[in-house]
């Protein structure tokens, strides 16, 4: 494995990073929406060029399932079901995008500790890759918190997904049955999610998890 | 033998200080002081430059007085010598000030005695070398600047400030105590001498840095133990602010060495997490703090704590280094924050003495109520504006040389091996250059609205220039201040002798390098050559100059300003202090100052004005010191109670606490 | 003789960015105008627009001062002295060592401080919305330009321009995840210290939506000229950054011989023809942000550079 080869790896790695922080910053559903096609579109090259590298066959259909249903189908049909529930595409912040930036570079140092001193007999390029998918795992929870609106926290729960893929494919891969379930695990989810969010929506006519809270029932 | 010429020079100081009060306020003993001060600093500055740039050995003295069995012992070695430099220059800059500035002090009965006094302490704080003599001279220094910040006693604020400053001081004494304390043992070992052969034990070199940074750190102003600064540097007389701020601080940044890098032995790594951790909090908050201010003797005090901020940057860099052994890096990074100490006392002073001729010419403090300064006072405009470049961290001048040096320390620690150092140095590089741009933005709202501009009130328009005395101080310092950025090669060599003696390596030799540039580390990896680039500047503006003024055209006309094409000739309408930070107030005042705006407007017909409201929370104040004060005043009334018991209330107290102690002398032997 | 040759190589390069700099700003307007479907002024417009301007008299408020003329003849010479140490066809320029990367950005700071200034000095309200809204934007571009420089002088291990310069054109340095970061964090400078679209509007008469040229309004006449100069040369100077540092294909060597330095500069213009046509196409795909939109664009600017930065600080390889 020339040094090129290890470079590339990181850059995509990287780069998905930077997706992350990028999903952090959007203010409205449509752009994030997009930007998370970008992250799966990401993610498929980078476990398609795993597969170069190590030369299993196997991740190449993991890279096609991360393209064709992540980047693809995915923001497609939430696109649809924004337009059909006709929910406000304004993302309601918690926390500021600043204070959200800087929580997120704690999070990336935080996952850089943390791997690198508990992976000390992996390989340099397993090391690192492992240390930016715990980063993009725990910026995708980070959005998860931060966000009040529920399509926005299923964005989240996918690229945090995302980063459980990328950390897959470093640690030398996975067998695809296993890649299989957990691709149609994911599908049943978001369908269970989306009848969710429709009977949400028409019970309460809002989507907005604080106007919500106040029907839970308990005082605060 | 420099050593002498030094104390006799402190002694004829405190000398002084009584003559000044027998002959009370007279226009010619002002005069007399303020001369004999400056002659006396100016023979102190040139022995002790001579004894530092001679490299000589330390010179001791023991002096029959104090404690009996101790005396007082004075040691002047290479760092004692520089940071006597730095105060000598500061007096001989406040001592030609006040020669002009004097004749407006209306208490100068008030400031007089203790001006000398004050200088005097000083010198001897640096010299001391053993701990009583230290303390005596810390709580002398303090209880004089009190007194001189104290002297305008009519102005209530003036009163909070000295309180304030009062328990403050009080609280750094008793903490350098203690460290003095835990360093001397058990066995009163009080001399330095004794401290530096004795290594402490890493439980005592802990709470010795602790300590020290509490003791030291608070007369320096660092967050969150700053609060005194901006309200006692402000309430004393220009040339007191001066000293206070440019000096005196320093002389806190000399105690904190003196403890940590001399007689405190080896650091431990986690000692420099914490300075670096204050520091870069200290730079960011001290900045910000000034830019919310309009006045301009509150804004340069804030921003002395973010020059401090930067000076303990470099000082826990050096730590690290030094824990790990890397000497060279070390001395790199302690050389930097010396460079600092030096350029910080010369440009504040400057400021602060600007800052005092524009007082005395307008009688006001408030930015906002001045403006169009520069067409009224031309030469203080231009020395105040050198100062505010300087301070800028702008090219040719000396503030970018010390923040350079500082940034390539930085750039040395990724061979440290600590993972929190790894985490912790890219922040505090992230934050250094935050404060370094907003600095810039400071000092452009500080000059722009008190200088530039219309005049805002009658007082601005009726301005004058400031005597002769004062500018020749501020031109002086100014003068230094391009000195010191052209030429930062000489003034690095000048000191390579203390980082020798402390760190026990130097930087490289300066004074050979080709076109007189710096090159800190190696050739291959930086270099700067102040010289070349102000030449080229100059060069390439002239260039310019001729060339247009030859070919094209030179001819210029007056008329009113366009402004779009609806002129105002009201004053009123130009931008103020306050809407010059809103951006930045929104920006970052939102956030650490819960910075709010509000405004109200009268129904159309009302002839009241419309009012803008600012509201603005300070939280070293909120979250710190309020709360401790209320503690503190809620167990001082609980205790209050103990005032009025019956007599066999009283009684039975005593009678417990010498049932207790027979108890513990039975229990314990 | 090596000492004549590298000083003329010096002034040559110092001529050259000087000569450019107006040329390229008509190139860069001229192809927007051309995605806008309009024709465009000619490409030589500004010189022709900068001659007129130098022969006209000055007109100056009657509340300006010493300083109001003074400060155009410093931006431009503290903008042209940085220009002409970034290198554009040649590395290993005679005097990059008496100013690196960072003093670079110092000397653009100087030149800000002073137009701020400037701004301030006639008492208007306008100068005021200028230098109010600029400092703001410096507080945040000037650290994440500075973290920027940490980034590349980790990995060239130096801050010489034209020691880095040198280390990325060579093939030691492969792809790296902190310069991709600081790439992208880079270019968000870039085009805010530029006051480009999103960030400003260079070609505005609106001043909702002015940053620089509300500094600059009451300038007339050859002092109008030097500034629209500076402004040029501070674009130019950020192209040939970005270009010596991310695209340093072409860039001559210093121990290099004559035919390599004419590949350099047909390298260099074309890079800088590259350069003009990507900024045209980005300025008119993008809407200009609301000015307090614009901290949270420099800070996302600045957290990349600080990520870059600690990537390096953690492990070397990065």
């Amino acid at each position: 494995m020339s040094q090129i080869d290890f470079d590339v790896a990181h850059v995509l790695a990287g780069s998905l990073v930077l997706i992350s922080f990028l999903e952090l910053y959007q203010d409205r559903l449509y752009s994030l929406l997009n930007v998370y096609a970008a992250h799966a579109l990401v993610l498929a090259a980078s476990v398609a060029w795993q597969a170069f590298m190590q030369d299993a066959p196997h991740l190449y259909v993991t890279a096609m399932i991360a393209l064709v249903f992540k980047a693809i189908i995915i923001p497609v049909a939430l696109h649809r079901m924004i337009v059909k529930l006709g929910i406000h595409r304004e993302i309601e912040k918690v926390v500021g995008v600043g204070m959200a930036m800087l929580a997120g570079m704690g999070l990336v140092a935080l996952s850089m500790v943390v791997m690198l001193r508990v992976t000390q007999q992996a390989g340099p390029l397993a090391q690192e890759d492992l240390a930016f998918a715990l980063s993009v795992v725990l910026l995708g929870l980070l959005m998860m918190v931060t966000r009040r609106n529920a399509v926005s926290q299923v964005v989240g729960f996918m690229s945090l997904e995302n980063g459980l893929v990328l950390a897959a494919t470093g640690a030398r891969g996975m067998p695809l049955v296993v890649e299989i379930s957990v691709a149609f695990s994911i599908l049943i989810a978001f369908i269970v999610i989306g009848i969710f969010l429709f009977r949400i929506r028409e019970r309460f006519d809002t989507v907005d998890v604080q106007v919500m809270d106040t029907y839970r029932g308990e005082r605060r | 033998m420099t050593l002498t010429i030094v104390l006799v020079g402190a002694a004829f100081l405190l000398a002084l200080a009584p003559l000044a009060v027998a002959t009370g306020g007279a226009q010619a003993s002002s005069r007399l002081i303020y001369g004999a001060s400056l002659i006396v600093s100016a023979a102190s500055l040139v022995a002790s430059l001579a004894h530092l740039l001679a490299a000589a050995p330390p010179e001791t003295v023991a002096l029959p007085l104090g404690i009996p069995w101790l005396g007082a012992h004075f040691r002047l070695d290479a760092l004692s010598a520089f940071f006597l430099v730095v105060v000598d220059l500061g007096a001989l800059g406040a001592s030609l000030f006040a020669l002009g500035y004097g004749k407006h002090e209306t208490a100068p009965g008030r400031v007089l005695p203790f001006y000398p006094a004050f200088l005097a302490a000083m010198t001897c704080v640096v010299l001391a070398d053993d701990a009583f003599t230290f303390l005596l001279s810390w709580e002398f220094m303090s209880l004089t600047s009190w007194a001189l910040v104290m002297s305008h006693h009519r102005v209530p604020e003036n009163v909070h400030a000295g309180f304030v400053y009062l328990v403050m001081a009080s609280f750094g004494t008793l903490c350098l105590l203690l460290a003095f304390g835990l360093l001397a043992g058990p066995d009163g070992h009080y001399a330095f001498a004794q401290m530096r052969a004795v290594h402490p034990s890493a439980a005592i070199g802990a709470l010795t840095l602790l300590l020290a940074l509490l003791g030291a750190g608070s007369k320096a102003g660092i967050v969150p133990l700053h609060v005194w600064l901006p309200l006692a540097h402000p309430a004393a007389p220009s040339q007191v602010s001066g000293l206070m701020s440019g000096v005196m601080t320093k002389v806190a940044v000399y105690g904190f060495v003196r403890i940590v890098f001399d007689l405190a032995g080896p650091p431990a790594w986690w000692w420099s997490v914490v300075v670096l951790a204050l520091a870069g909090v200290t730079t960011v908050m001290g900045v910000l703090y000034a830019l919310m201010q309009h006045d301009l003797k509150r804004l340069l005090a804030y921003h002395t704590v973010e020059n401090i901020g930067i000076i303990f940057v470099g000082l826990g860099l050096a730590l690290a280094f030094r824990a790990y052994s890397m000497p060279f890096a070390a001395a790199l990074a302690f050389t930097a924050a010396l460079l600092h100490v030096f350029n910080h006392s010369l440009f504040k002073s400057l400021l602060f003495f600007g800052a005092g001729a524009v007082l005395t010419a307008t009688g006001e403090r408030d930015m906002e109520h001045l403006g169009g300064l520069i067409h009224r006072m031309p030469q203080t405009a231009f020395v105040f504006l050198v100062g505010c470049a300087a301070i800028s961290a702008l090219p040719p001048l000396n503030g970018f040389v010390s923040e350079w040096l500082t940034f390539q320390a930085i750039l040395l620690s990724p061979q440290l091996p600590s993972w929190g150092l790894k985490l912790l140095v890219p922040a505090v590089g992230a934050l250094l250059a935050l404060s370094a741009a907003l600095a810039a933005a400071c000092f452009v709202k500080a000059y722009g609205i008190t200088f530039l501009g219309r005049p805002r009130t009658p007082a601005a328009e009726a301005a004058t220039e400031t005597d002769s005395w004062s500018l020749a101080a501020m031109m002086l310092l100014a003068a230094l201040c391009l000195l010191a950025g052209i030429l930062p090669g000489l003034f690095i060599d000048a000191l390579a002798p203390v980082s020798s003696v402390l760190i026990g390596a130097r930087m490289p030799a300066q004074s050979g390098m080709q076109w007189l540039s710096i090159i800190p580390i190696a050739a291959s990896r930086s270099s700067y050559d102040g010289l070349l680039v102000f030449l080229f500047m100059v060069a390439s503006g002239t260039l310019a100059a001729a060339t247009i003024h030859r070919f094209a055209s030179n001819r210029l006309r007056r008329a009113p300003a366009w402004d779009c094409g609806y002129p105002d000739s009201s004053p009123a309408t130009q931008y103020s202090a306050t809407s010059f930070a809103q951006p930045i107030r929104r920006v970052f005042g939102s956030v650490v100052f819960q910075a709010r705006e509000s405004a109200g407007m009268p129904p159309p017909g009302n002839t009241q004005p419309a009012w803008l409201k600012v509201e603005l929370h300070d939280p070293v104040w909120d979250y710190l010191y309020a709360p401790l004060a209320a503690g503190i005043g809620g167990a001082a009334d609980r205790l209050n109670r103990l005032q009025f018991l019956t007599i066999r209330q009283f009684l039975t107290l005593v009678f417990g606490a010498l049932v207790i102690l027979l108890l513990v002398v039975a229990v314990w032997s | 003789m090596v000492l004549i040759r590298d000083l003329a190589i010096q002034g040559a390069q110092m001529l050259l960015v000087l000569l450019l700099a107006p040329l390229f700003t008509g190139f860069v307007r001229k192809a927007k105008a051309r995605l806008l479907r309009r024709q465009g002024p000619p490409l030589i417009q500004p010189y022709r627009d900068l001659l007129r301007l130098t022969r006209k008299d000055v007109v100056l408020a009657e509340s300006a001062s010493w300083l109001f003329r003074v400060v155009p003849y410093l931006v431009f010479a503290a903008t042209w002295v940085a220009a002409s140490l970034v290198p554009t066809f040649r590395t290993g320029l005679l005097f990059s060592w008496s100013a690196d990367l960072i003093a670079i950005i110092a000397l653009l700071g100087s030149a800000r401080f002073f137009l701020a200034l400037a701004g301030l000095d006639v008492g208007t309200s306008f100068g005021g919305i200028g230098s109010s809204r600029e400092v703001m934007l410096a507080s945040l571009a000037e650290p994440a330009m500075i973290m920027v420089v940490f980034t590349l002088a980790l990995v060239a291990g130096s801050t010489q321009l034209s020691t880095i310069a040198a280390f990325m054109s060579s093939s030691g340095v492969g792809l790296r995840a902190s310069l991709a970061l600081a790439l992208v964090a880079l270019i968000m400078v870039a085009i805010a210290e530029n006051s480009r679209i999103p960030i400003d509007n260079p070609a505005t008469h609106l001043e909702l939506t002015m940053v620089h040229e509300a500094m600059v309004l009451e300038y007339s006449g050859r002092h109008l000229a030097l500034i629209e100069l500076a402004a040029s040369l501070k674009l130019i100077l950020y192209v040939s950054l970005i270009a010596c540092l991310f695209a340093p294909w072409g860039i001559a060597s210093s121990a290099a011989a004559v035919p390599a330095l004419a590949v350099g500069i047909g390298a260099y213009v074309g890079k800088l023809a590259i350069g003009s046509l990507l900024l045209a196409l980005f300025e008119t795909s993008i809407a200009k942000m609301r000015v307090f939109r614009v901290p949270e664009f420099l800070g996302a600017a600045l957290m990349l550079g600080l990520l870059a930065t600690l990537l390096l600080f953690v492990s070397g390889s990065f």
